[in-house]
């Protein structure tokens, strides 16, 4: 049973060795090498989510724009039909407003004309009394001479009056 | 497909070469005794056999240490070759221990000699020391360059058993227990594997000796037990089950305390049973050569020679298998173990 039964020589020189050389590892060996594993790894990891990050915002980024885009077109009709409104309202006023002073100016040429023909009618018949007045006069005067004489110069004067 | 014709060719060449040798043995001796074969190889020894040629046996011989009746005394191994004795020490005909003889009978001296594996053991201290410095400080000038070749094999590995095993088993001070678990590993893969090397550095077989399994399974043990917390205690010694299990006999305190020492004792069982059977079925389907040239002739050792070696190559790739898996074993339960023994009070009981 010799393989069975430990030697303590072999178990002197096994646990020397071996501690030494775990003691040596984990001193100079096994800190470093795990240490730059472990920092590499989280430097991937990093990268990653990092890089993934970036991509998030450069989506976020390429929508936003989108959005800006289609705000300033939305604005750009907006202010179309504005202006097109603002447009078509001025005509419209300007016109109103030229409509009126015309009937403004038609009204007061027309009560102009209305005076100037009040103001001649008057005239008229001024000049028709004065005229009647004449023919009175110029009547009495011949009535005096001639009864026949005196009729047929009123005639005469009342066919000229009439034309 | 084409590399099929080299390994036929491999065949080939070794078959006449064993049985020239399985030929040379019997010429020597009239009986072959295969367990002496055997565990003349599994054994530790206290020279390092390098190879035999022309019934010579070249040898490297090891310093033997000895503290007997008259103190210390440090020799080498070559001084008790062929059954000499040197300052009273000589090798026992049984067992083959550095033993003196004190009033007729052979009591075995404080030896510590530095044999075969503790050799083997030391040469993979040295070269784990040397290829993770050297690791080490290539990740110190740049950690984030990609590594290739050896180091990024070893990288590999490392990261299997760091990221894999160690953080997931252990639990959330990982940090603190990662640096014995990755020696552990480290140090049993490469002894697996410098075992399977049939030359000279290797060979020789650590993992399968109980010495260094119990070394190992202790510490594991010790660091399970000073680390562990409160709550391992309590689940020990006062564990959440029906109160008569617990009194007035304490049936499963004394299963948990006993679960204590099973489990590092499976540990090294499970080690040094699977590297040991590894090594043992090769050097037994190598013998099959010779035990048949002996019985029946060198024809039908050839033949056998073709099935054996066939089936130690096979072997001998499942073992290289087996290194990987017994070392990844032993530390992912050495990783559970401590992990079990960091346990926190559970907040809610059920």
């Amino acid at each position: 049973m010799e393989l069975l039964t430990p030697e303590v020589g072999l178990i002197f020189w096994m646990l020397i060795a071996f501690l030494l050389v775990f003691f040596i590892l984990a001193k100079f060996a096994w800190p470093f090498i795990m240490k730059s594993v472990d920092e590499r790894r989280d430097f991937i990891d990093r990268s990653v989510a990092t890089a993934r990050e970036a991509n998030e915002k450069l989506a976020g980024i390429k929508e936003e724009g989108e959005k800006i885009l289609k705000k300033a077109h939305e604005e750009e009709l907006r202010i179309l039909k504005t202006t097109e409104e603002a447009g078509a309202k001025l005509i419209k006023e300007a016109k109103t407003k030229a409509g009126a002073e015309a009937d403004k100016l038609i009204a007061e040429a027309r009560t102009a004309i209305e005076k100037e023909k009040e103001k001649a009618v008057k005239e008229i018949h001024n000049q028709v009394a004065a005229l009647s007045i004449e023919i009175a006069e110029k009547i009495l005067r011949r009535n005096l001479e001639n009864r026949d004489a005196q009729r047929e110069l009123a005639d005469k004067l009342i066919t000229e009056a009439k034309n | 497909m084409k590399h099929i014709k080299y390994i036929l060719f491999a065949i080939a060449l070794l078959t006449p070469l064993s049985t020239t040798l399985a030929n040379e043995a019997e010429g020597k001796t009239e009986k072959i005794s295969p367990k002496d074969i055997i565990f003349e190889h599994v054994l530790d020894a206290y020279s390092w056999h390098i190879f035999t040629a022309g019934g010579h046996h070249i040898s490297l011989p090891l310093p033997i240490i000895v503290k007997g009746q008259n103190g210390w005394a440090v020799f080498s191994s070559s001084k008790l070759a062929h059954g000499a004795a040197y300052n009273g020490f000589f090798l026992s005909p049984e067992t083959g221990k550095v033993v003196e003889e004190i009033n007729g009978k052979e009591i075995r001296p404080l030896d510590l000699s530095l044999t075969k594996n503790a050799c083997s053991i030391l040469l993979v201290c040295i070269l784990l020391s040397a290829l993770f410095i050297s690791l080490a400080n290539s990740y110190r000038k740049d950690p984030y360059a990609g590594r290739k070749g050896f180091a990024g094999a070893m990288e590999m590995l490392f990261l299997f058993i760091y990221d894999d095993l160690i953080k997931p088993c252990v639990g959330k001070d990982y940090k603190k227990f990662a640096p014995y678990l990755l020696t552990v590993f480290f140090f049993i893969f490469f002894n697996n594997l410098l075992g399977l090397f049939p030359l000279f550095p290797g060979g020789a077989n650590v993992t399968g000796n109980i010495a260094v399994t119990l070394v190992l399974a202790l510490i594991t043990f010790t660091i399970t037990n000073v680390f562990g917390t409160k709550e391992y205690w309590k689940e020990i010694f006062w564990p959440d089950v029906p109160a008569w299990l617990k009194v007035p006999l304490p049936i499963m305190p004394l299963i948990e305390f006993i679960g204590i020492f099973t489990k590092p004792f499976a540990l090294m069982m499970r080690l040094f049973a699977n590297m040991l059977s590894g090594h043992m079925i090769v050097l037994v389907l190598v013998t099959l050569i010779f035990i048949f040239t002996s019985l029946m002739g060198a024809i039908a050792g050839s033949g056998v020679a073709v099935v054996s070696v066939l089936f130690s190559l096979f072997m001998l790739m499942l073992d290289v298998l087996v290194s990987f898996i017994q070392a990844y074993v032993f530390t992912m339960l050495s990783s559970i173990f401590i992990g079990m023994a960091r346990v926190e009070p559970h907040l809610s009981k059920h």
